[in-house]
């Protein structure tokens, strides 16, 4: 390991200078349920270092840092300071040894200013605060800073840059020495990005602080990481010093090089007409913010459009915009060529279904039995009501007794509450309920998020089966081996948009990548 | 691996009994925490109970007094019930109950001596349950099309339906002959509901009943209910389903208040005679308890109203024999609420009503 020598030689550089700390965290293993999340992973950080954490989405990065900063409780693994061992149980340790966190969204009080904000958060913080005391500390501390924030306004009324360099000068304040950054960019814009990432680089340079970033633009960790680690699955694939590596190195560690192993099975046919049409999509978030940002995509029958892109890109939005969870604030969605509007008949007479993500969330009822879960898309037709509103349960626990055979849904009974069973079989018990019928059109979201291998390779099956029988399919996923072994076209959503569509032979990894990254 | 198909059953009935065992778990707890209130007020407990149990249940004349009481208590639990399994947490019974009894009573003094009683009866009937259900729906409507907190806006709406009473009562509908509590005019004994033969229970009783079995049935064994029940369990899958989650939630809500309604609608026209503010005499807000204790199940809905209102018969009993103020319901009411409440977070914490399903984590 690294970091003992480099403990070794801390004292050779000028004691007092050196106030950064340096981390050694090693084979940390994490498991959630039948999910590794972290597996045997070990990462040094070295004191003053500036260091990216990279990884796609669910690679463990998270994981691994809230193991650090006692939010977790890792199996195994060991973590030292310094060189020194330490136990970290909850955050209150890690603040108390120095370790501060960033988080993708800001913590500070809004109705607070500044000033207020920092007093407050101190552990020691009195009950009774002497404002002129702490007003003089406060002036004290900034001159020893190299960024200012404005102390005297509330913070509701701050820049998101503001607010950021505000939340940093916070752990400064308390005194943290190593902070944590959860993808601190993802609310600023480039220059704010650009002048903060800076200011704490400059901080590392100066040994008075270590930085640990979790990111996935590369951009970022090139012009101002020194050092990184990769992480994917679960475990560390790579890592080393930034300049010893390109960005297409980090992106074939980041998404594994590995070529596909066995694709589903996939007839070769020719595409139909196009069934499902996009036209600009608008949608609107929180605070009134674009989520889509005119997204434009065509699915013809016969195909798979797997849309790829770094999380919270507007994927999410897309689902919910198709399955009638999200309205729409301008564009069109056509079937056809006709428009289509998410209801119950229009679901139903177009034969449009949908698999989307996080399906115990999305698209069951945990406390409704499997039977009846698996009948919400016939429990208001025959057999199942007759004169259109008198339900009867014998047929609609007889035909959950065959698709519960069909699928291999393991479960007591169809009566047992479909929150029961484990992530696996909630999502065959959807899937039943999905492709059982007749389907056109199929939307799916990150349908393998969290499974195993054997339930991966089932579920991907039945998509490729829907498409070679002719179905138009977009496959929403985070996944991008998902999408290479499952789709005819890929499609690349960056910031609420498609920024890129390529039939899957004409492309690679890198270059899917490069767009996921948002600069290509 | 195909189960038999009793083992499901069993599995089934043992964990549904959590659902029993909590709520009288809850009820035991309240009933000694209010017995030490009691001590701690030099009253003595046990002649508390004896009391509750003779003036509510002791004898023919108390029980059927419980029944007369229970009937408002079933429709305004039925007006929490019905949100409920629809994911609202609706509050403003007392306010449907208000409204819907003084609109019944409004309506029926031009017709009186003019149309004979029963299609009196039936139109007030109908105009009650209708206001009442139009209170409700806008909270409902409040809060599917612009997000208003269905909880506050129902509990504001019973304020305001009251006030809406007296503004009339207290004016332009005010009956001059009667100099004491200013009401509606009287209807007079021949447009009252009668009672069920051979007792004193009048119909509202019976009707409260065969309303809860109907809503029961709409909410179990129809498209109508399944839809509602997904909608309530889970609002994005509904969505997902393309179900019409708001129309949804706007029937409801206006099922809910029509029950009110016709609590008012009965407090008025067999028990009052006419309008005044004696009809705001708490039902709705008790009701919220049973509704809470039952689970918000139509069936369950009438044991507890029924037990509930022994507690109310019994009031005047205790009030006299034990010298003690007639808030002390209220205080045991209370007591009981918050019991209830915090007993609602144990469910799925005790190992014995959880199955193994054997779990296998694929």
């Amino acid at each position: 390991m690294g970091a003992p020598k480099a403990m070794m030689a801390e004292p050779l550089i000028e004691p007092a200078a050196v106030r950064a700390l340096g981390l050694d965290a090693s084979r940390m293993t994490k498991t959630f349920g039948s999910l590794i999340a972290l597996d045997d992973v070990s990462f040094t950080v070295e004191p003053g270092s500036f260091h990216a954490l990279l990884g796609e989405n669910g690679a463990g990065k998270s994981t691994l840092v809230k193991c650090i900063m006692g939010f977790y409780r890792a199996e195994s693994g060991a973590l030292r300071l310094n060189g020194e061992a330490v136990e970290i149980r909850n955050p209150r340790d890690a603040r108390a040894l120095g370790l501060g966190m960033v988080y993708q969204h800001f913590t500070l009080v809004p109705s607070l200013t500044g000033a207020e904000n920092l007093v407050i958060s101190r552990a020691d913080a009195p009950a009774i605060i002497d404002w002129k005391k702490e007003k003089q500390r406060l002036a004290d501390f900034l001159d020893r800073m190299p960024f200012r924030a404005p102390l005297d306004v509330p913070v509701a009324s701050l820049a998101a840059g503001e607010k950021q360099k505000l939340e940093i000068l916070k752990l400064l304040y308390l005194d943290q020495r190593l902070l944590i950054l959860d993808e601190p960019t993802s609310v600023l814009t480039p220059n704010e990005a650009d002048e903060i990432l800076g200011l704490l680089r400059g901080m590392t340079d100066r040994k008075e602080i270590s930085v640990v970033m979790i990111t996935h633009k590369f951009r970022e960790v090139t012009a101002f990481a020194d050092h990184l680690t990769v992480l994917r699955r679960g475990r560390m694939v790579g890592g080393g010093r930034v300049e010893d590596m390109s960005t297409g190195d980090m992106a074939r560690l980041m998404i594994g090089d590995t070529q596909i192993t066995t694709r589903a099975q996939r007839t070769e046919q020719s595409t139909g007409a196009t069934v499902l049409e996009l036209v600009a999509l608008m949608a609107k978030g929180e605070e009134d913010k674009d989520v889509l940002n005119c997204v434009n995509l065509k699915v013809r029958a016969g195909e798979i459009v797997g849309v790829a892109g770094v999380s919270g890109n507007g994927q999410s939005q897309l689902m919910e915009v198709l399955s009638g969870q999200r309205p729409l604030s301008d564009g069109r969605i056509l079937i056809r060529n006709q428009p289509f509007e998410p209801t119950r008949e229009a679901f139903f007479k177009l034969k449009i279904f949908g698999l989307p993500e996080e399906p115990l969330k999305n698209a069951t009822v945990p406390r409704m039995s499997v039977a009846e879960n698996m009948a919400f898309r016939s429990f208001d037709k025959p057999p199942n009501a007759s004169f259109g509103w008198w339900l009867s349960a014998a047929p609609m626990r007889a035909r959950a007794r065959e698709l519960i055979a069909a699928y291999r849904v393991k479960t007591q009974s169809p009566d047992t509450a479909i929150g029961d069973l484990s992530g696996g079989n909630v999502q065959r018990a959807v899937l039943a309920r999905e492709l059982s019928g007749d389907v056109d059109v199929l939307i799916v979201a990150n349908p393998c998020f969290g499974l195993d291998f054997a339930s991966v390779a089932d579920i991907r099956s039945q998509i490729m089966e829907q498409r070679n029988r002719g179905a138009a399919v977009l496959l929403i996923s985070e996944d991008l081996d998902e999408i290479l072994e499952l789709a005819d076209r890929v499609a690349v959503m960056s910031e609420g948009a498609i920024t890129y569509v390529a039939p899957i032979g004409e492309t690679d990894r890198a270059t899917i990548g490069m767009h996921m990254a948002g600069h290509a | 691996m195909e189960p038999s198909p009793w083992r499901g059953v069993l599995q089934r009935l043992r964990r549904d009994s959590e659902y029993i065992a909590i709520p009288v778990i809850a009820l035991v707890i309240s009933a000694v925490a209010f017995s030490l209130f009691l001590l701690a007020i030099g009253k003595a407990p046990l002649v508390f109970f004896e009391l509750v149990h003779r003036g509510g249940f002791g004898s023919a004349f108390s029980i059927q007094n419980t029944l007369q009481r229970a009937a408002p208590l079933i429709f305004t639990a039925l007006a929490v019930a019905i949100p409920a399994r629809i994911g609202l947490v609706m509050i403003g019974g007392e306010g449907a109950l208000v409204i819907g009894g003084f609109t019944s009573a409004a309506i029926a003094i031009p017709m009186l001596d003019r149309i004979s009683p029963m299609p009196t009866l039936m139109i007030m009937a109908l105009v009650g349950a209708l206001t009442g259900g139009v209170w409700i729906g806008l909270a409902g409507f409040l809060r599917h099309a612009r997000g208003v907190n269905e909880t506050i806006s129902s509990l504001l709406l019973t304020y305001i339906g009251i006030a809406v009473m007296n503004f009339f009562v207290e004016g332009a509908l005010r009956d001059l002959t009667n100099p004491n509590k200013p009401s509606t005019k009287p209807l007079g004994d021949a447009y009252m509901v009668g009672k069920i033969p051979g007792t004193d229970v009048h119909w509202g009783f019976a009707a409260g009943i065969l309303i809860a079995i109907l809503l029961h049935i709409l909410m179990t064994r129809t498209t109508f209910g399944f839809a509602a029940r997904v909608t309530g369990g889970n609002p994005r899958a509904a969505m997902a389903q393309g179900l019409p989650v708001g129309k949804l939630i706007v029937i409801c809500s206006m099922l809910a208040g029509a029950c009110a309604g016709l609590a008012g609608f009965f407090e008025v026209a067999a028990i009052q005679g006419r309008a005044n503010a004696s009809i705001a005499a708490g039902y709705g807000f008790t009701g919220i308890l049973v509704s809470f204790l039952a689970r918000h199940n139509p069936i369950a809905i009438i044991v507890v109203a029924i037990m509930f209102g022994g507690i109310v018969a019994s009031g005047g009993l205790v009030q006299r024999r034990m010298d003690l103020p007639d808030a002390t319901v209220l205080v045991l009411q209370g007591m009981t609420f918050v019991i209830l409440l915090v007993s609602e977070t144990l469910y799925g914490r005790f190992a014995f009503f959880r199955i193994d399903e054997g779990r296998d984590r694929t």
